[in-house]
């Protein structure tokens, strides 16, 4: 298993990971979820070897391997823009790490291409080939040698938004029949809570909430989470706000008044605002035919028991 | 009628610019000087004469042996100052450089004085001097600046996750590079090897100054002929010799070298970090101390007055001692080599600067050949463009032959090629999209190309002109075979210092050498403030 | 178009300037410029010329390129459309080619009469002797307190062996007369043996002046190790002049018997439109002014006889009654081959 124990990384002044603790077991999939300045792709980094921890150590398997050189810790790593070598084929790509270690290439090559699902690619030259086809050589690549940590920085981040979902299932389904330890690195919060059995919410380079996605999605830790997961209905509450689910709120013959101030078409259904007198605003999905306009007067119904609180960060 | 008249394209037109230059001033001349002295028995001649084929032959190894060692020195150094961001860092550029557009003079004599028998390396290292070790050293001294730059500058390119994802996957540091951004930037490579080929092989000053009487190069032995025994036959003959072997090596390097792919520039550098800091200083220390040395000497030499430092040296520059027509006070010398050098420089920019716009977005064949034409001047032997001058315009009202201006025209044609080497690949890394928003929004093409292209391309043209300005204030060789009005250069002067006994000759031509080098190393300073982050070859 | 407009200029613009370059008459009225086509060596005080430009009306500009032998070449090869008016420095070693080439026309100077005769190789005067200088074995006097070698043969005896640097004559004017000067002595079947046995006593080949003086001669302003070089009779007063402060005796000094003679011609060339003025250029540099001038500015002595020379010569120069000679036209006859079997010898 993965160790990361209070690992600290700074570039000069800057502090981009202040600290941070997790551990990752065989088999699982953990995510590093948070914005573009979180420090999540220099903790990667870092436990790639790519980056030196100013403070903190990395340990596999109990093995301390902070200050070892990135060519000897044995751990996958896929690129954002996948990094594939230009100048040699699929083939010479996928079985690079092999060709380091010395071991036989050819077998394994083939056998790794066909688990991706790109067999006979062997002899394209990466410049030939589409997004999701990179993606996958630079994973073939990258679990060729047989690591047992695989370290994945926004692999679908430069795919378009289709194949992004389609390969995200198939990414899971992957990971999963590998039964690799996973590290993988991403903003988006939709991919995040499809592939990870847990995640990590990164923000300032600090933890802000780990847990499994249905554990952060019901009871996000505080407003930066819930606002980063995505939840559009933050209500004013004694405690800090009330986190507003979109399965917890509908229209209705009962709830609270109000009149409908926009109506967005969001592919599988409509998100109508609405104005509650009283000063809210709510976003409500609308799946059925009668989509009101703006303008016309509703009733917004919430079911307390899916709602949680969050303290406001300060 | 008017419609069936063919119309000029407007670039047809701006390609008779450079074609006109090139065709008067460099393809006369040198067709003259081949005409006139050759019949096909000629050359057959040349080819046979045994002791001309171990010159051919000599001109040949010398050069590549020179090619092979510049690489190896050089290539340390070029990725040092592309992966690394350090304190002093444009300095070391400026360093690096300044070697390359120093006169041959100027250099033989920094030789002379660190390897001669009371120079700092004369004991140990004096059986170089002279002989082919002081003729290879001499040539990877001059040249370490274009193998340095150039491949300093494609790494930069490289995408440095590149080499990460290799060292992930089980490679150490060297082995991710030779594995991956070597071969990404062979292109560079080859290019860069391709003119030190061109330079040593055409070498002149050096092979003659630190060579010894039994060191001839092809070029050595043409001047010979001239000025020596006058048989324009043999020099002829030997002249289209070296013509073939240039235009030849020049067409192997450009089949050897895919087109360069432009990239998005980026400066791929970071500072070093622990370990690595030792071994930036171990490359960059003897790299540095080898480029510096020789001129640090030089520069003593000019204070060291026998008895203690001081300036006489300097202040005889400045003193006409016996009111001497040959007296060039130094701010005489300078004064006219910064006035060659700007007109110089005037001409290389509209010469290669047209030349550049054309190549850049012409397909490979024929950028690669309008790349080989304007190569092959750099490739031809100083004694055969000056006496092609002084053979072919010699009718009015093109009778040049004793006009000033061919100087700088001589250095505009060294300098030319460097300027398209330069500001093509700027050209060629503009996104065409902005181009292709001039033109939607009214621009014509030519519009387009002012008001795209040449801002754009602005800063790489910066540097090409200061680069220009460089070599013509270092030409020797061909400002020594024109025959010119007294308005000498700063390396002329230099040479009509070293042609005296006495050591206030000696002193002042160190003296003038060491303003030299400061004249150029401040030029090549102020082109690096521009150059930092744009994209070019060299 | 602008850009086109542009161009049109400047490339109307470089015609203009080109075409300038051709004019002749520089003055206003009645002033001719003259072009002396020269070497690189050539100097002459400001105030000379000026002398000459007032007296005369005459300018005089000076257009020089690379060394004597080079000049010379150039000129040769443009006999039919010549780049100046006069050339000044055909010295006796390439005197025939310069005649048979048919560069010059005839002029008789009034001032002939005074220079010595041995100096008038030319008796159709199409070429006048200007200057005349030696090319000497100069050594170092601290290596020799009690006095150099004498003459040649002792050039080759074992005890100095290693001490000798000379030019290869077929790149170096000095070497080419030095090479000329031992087959005087020595003649047509000796002077192979002795440079045999310089070979063997280690001498140093280099292949111009300034390699052999600054880099391996090591009397005066040398840098080298070798005490005897092959360079020119004025060189010891070059190094008291040239120094500062300016010691009492010369560093270096000079094997008379070694010396051999160079003589310097200057020529009014064919194809000249100021053939008048040509012609008191001539006499100018004959002189006594310009005579009296040549020493310090060339280092070279004047032929015409009664000139004063700077104290400095008549202190450290040495005086050479009797230089070694060779005809002329033998020279020119016998040159390359003597190069070549030279080359064979010593370079091998």
């Amino acid at each position: 298993m993965l160790e990361v124990d209070g690992v600290e990384v700074r570039f000069g002044d800057h502090v981009a990971v202040a600290g941070v603790s997790m551990v990752v077991e065989r088999g699982e999939v953990v995510c590093l979820l948070g914005p573009s300045g979180s420090g999540k792709t220099s903790l990667l980094r870092a436990v790639a070897g790519l980056e030196t921890p100013a403070a903190g150590a990395i340990r596999w398997d109990g093995r301390d391997v902070t200050r070892e050189p990135t060519h000897r810790r044995g751990f996958g790593l896929v690129f954002q823009d996948f990094a594939l070598f230009p100048h040699r084929s699929v083939a010479a790509n996928v079985g690079f790490g092999l060709r380091m270690r010395g071991e036989p290439v050819e077998e394994r090559v083939a056998e790794v291409l066909a688990l991706v699902g790109l067999e006979g690619y062997g002899s394209r030259m990466p410049s030939t080939l589409s997004g999701g086809e990179q993606q996958r050589v630079a994973l073939a690549r990258a679990v060729a040698p047989g690591c047992e940590l695989l370290l994945m920085d926004e692999p679908l981040g430069s795919l378009d938004r289709p194949l992004r979902e389609r390969l995200t299932g198939e990414l899971r389904e992957m990971l999963h029949d590998l039964g690799v330890a996973v590290v993988h690195v991403t903003h988006d919060q939709q991919e995040a809570l499809a592939i990870a059995d847990r995640v990590v919410v990164l923000r300032d380079g600090r933890v802000a909430q780990a847990g499994t996605p249905p554990e952060v999605w019901r009871r996000p830790a505080d407003e930066f989470v819930a606002r980063f997961l995505g939840f559009a209905n933050l209500l004013p509450h004694p405690d800090g706000l009330l986190v507003v689910p979109p399965d917890a709120v509908s229209l209705g013959p009962e709830g609270e008044p109000g009149t409908v101030t926009a109506v967005t078409f969001r592919g599988t259904g409509f998100a109508v605002t609405v104005a509650v007198d009283g000063g809210a605003s709510l976003e409500v999905p609308v799946r059925s035919e009668a989509i009101p306009a703006p303008g016309d007067r509703v009733r917004v119904a919430i079911e307390a028991r899916l709602t949680s609180v969050v303290p406001v960060v300060r | 009628m008017d419609r069936d008249r063919p119309r000029l394209s407007g670039s047809g037109l701006l390609a008779t610019v450079p074609l006109a230059f090139v065709g008067l001033f460099f393809v006369w001349p040198v067709a003259t000087v081949i005409a006139e002295g050759l019949t096909g028995a000629g050359v057959l001649e040349v080819l046979g004469d045994r002791r001309l084929q171990r010159v051919a032959w000599f001109t040949l190894w010398q050069a590549a042996v020179s090619t092979v060692l510049t690489i190896a020195v050089a290539l340390p150094g070029a990725w040092a100052l592309a992966r690394f961001r350090f304190r002093g860092r444009a300095v070391v550029w400026a360093l690096i450089t300044v070697p390359f557009v120093l006169p041959t003079v100027v250099v033989a004599s920094a030789f002379v004085a660190v390897l001669g028998p009371r120079g700092p390396l004369g004991g140990p290292l004096g059986g170089l001097l002279p002989g082919v070790g002081a003729i290879l050293a001499a040539h990877v001294y001059f040249n370490v600046a274009v193998v340095a730059r150039t491949v300093a500058n494609a790494l930069g390119q490289v995408d440095p996750q590149l080499e990460e994802a290799a060292r992930s996957l089980g490679a150490s540091r060297w082995t991710a590079f030779r594995e991956v951004s070597l071969p990404l930037v062979r292109p560079a490579l080859v290019a860069a090897a391709s003119i030190v080929f061109l330079f040593t092989f055409t070498s002149f000053g050096v092979v003659l100054l630190l060579g010894g009487p039994r060191r001839a190069t092809i070029d050595v032995e043409i001047w010979r002929q001239v000025a020596y025994f006058l048989d324009l036959r043999t020099a002829a003959a030997l002249a289209v010799v070296q013509l073939v072997a240039v235009v030849a090596c020049l067409v192997v390097a450009g089949r050897m070298q895919a087109r360069v792919v432009p990239r998005r520039a980026r400066d791929a550098a970071r500072r070093p970090v622990g370990a690595e800091r030792a071994v930036l200083a171990a490359i960059l220390g003897p790299t540095l101390a080898f480029l510096v040395t020789p001129l640090a000497v030089v520069a003593y030499r000019s204070v060291d007055v026998g008895g203690g430092l001081g300036l006489t040296f300097y202040r005889a520059l400045g003193t006409s001692r016996r009111g001497s027509s040959l007296f060039v006070p130094p701010e005489a010398a300078i004064r006219n080599s910064v006035t060659y050098a700007a007109i110089a420089t005037a001409i290389a920019l509209l010469v290669g600067g047209i030349t550049a716009g054309l190549a850049a977005y012409r397909d490979r064949r024929t950028s690669r050949l309008l790349d080989l034409l304007v190569m092959v001047p750099l490739g031809t032997s100083a004694v055969t463009l000056g006496l092609g001058f002084l053979l072919a315009l010699d009718e009015p009202p093109l009778d040049l032959r004793t006009w000033w201006g061919l100087v700088p025209i001589a250095h505009a044609l060294i300098a030319a090629p460097f300027v398209v080497r330069i500001v093509v690949p700027a050209l060629r890394s503009i996104d065409p999209r902005l181009r292709e928003a001039a033109a939607v929004l009214g621009a014509s093409p030519v519009r387009v190309r002012l008001a795209v292209d040449v801002p754009l391309a602005s800063r790489a043209v910066l540097v090409a002109a200061g680069f220009a300005f460089a070599i013509s204030l270092g030409e020797f060789g061909a400002t020594l075979f024109l025959a010119r009005p007294d308005n000498p250069t700063m390396p002329i002067a230099i040479f009509r210092f070293l042609g005296q006994p006495g050591p206030l000759n000696l002193g002042q031509a160190m003296a003038m050498s060491t303003l030299l080098m400061l004249v150029t190393a401040t030029v090549i300073a102020g082109i690096e403030r521009f150059r930092a982050g744009s994209v070019g070859t060299f | 178009m602008k850009v086109k407009r542009w161009l049109a200029g400047a490339l109307a613009l470089l015609l203009v300037a080109a075409g300038c370059g051709d004019d002749d008459d520089g003055g206003d009225g009645d002033g001719v410029t003259l072009r002396l086509v020269t070497h690189d060596s050539f100097a002459v005080s400001d105030e000379v010329l000026e002398a000459f430009t007032a007296e005369s009306g005459i300018a005089v500009e000076i257009v020089a390129s690379g060394d004597a032998g080079a000049a010379l070449n150039l000129s040769i090869l443009n006999r039919e459309n010549p780049l100046g008016d006069v050339f000044f420095g055909v010295d006796n070693t390439f005197l025939t080619r310069a005649l048979d080439a048919d560069l010059f026309l005839r002029h008789r100077s009034p001032a002939i009469d005074d220079i010595d005769p041995r100096f008038v190789l030319d008796d159709e005067h199409r070429v006048t002797p200007i200057d005349h200088g030696e090319v000497c074995v100069n050594f170092d006097r601290s290596t020799y307190p009690d006095g150099p070698p004498a003459t040649f043969e002792d050039l080759a005896d074992p005890t100095e062996r290693g001490r000798l640097v000379v030019q290869n004559p077929a790149t170096s004017s000095p070497g080419l007369a030095f090479l000329l000067g031992t087959i005087a002595h020595f003649g047509e079947d000796g002077w192979q043996d002795w440079w045999r046995a310089l070979v063997a006593n280690d001498v140093l080949v280099a292949t111009g002046w300034e390699e052999a003086y600054y880099q391996h001669f090591s009397g005066g302003s040398g840098e080298g190790d070798r005490p005897l070089v092959v360079s020119y009779a004025t060189s010891p007063p070059a190094e008291v002049i040239f120094a500062e402060p300016q010691p009492d005796d010369a560093p270096t000094g000079v094997l008379v018997d070694t010396c051999v003679e160079q003589i310097e011609f200057a020529g009014i060339l064919q194809g000249t439109e100021h053939e008048d003025e040509a012609r008191q250029l001539i006499d100018f540099m004959l002189s006594p002014v310009f005579q009296a001038d040549m020493p310090m500015q060339m280092f070279v002595l004047p032929v015409v006889e009664g000139i004063d020379l700077p104290e400095e010569f008549v202190a450290h120069a040495a005086v050479v009654p009797e230089p070694l000679r060779l005809d002329p036209a033998d020279i020119d006859v016998n040159r390359d081959r003597w190069i070549d079997e030279w080359t064979e010898i010593v370079l091998g």
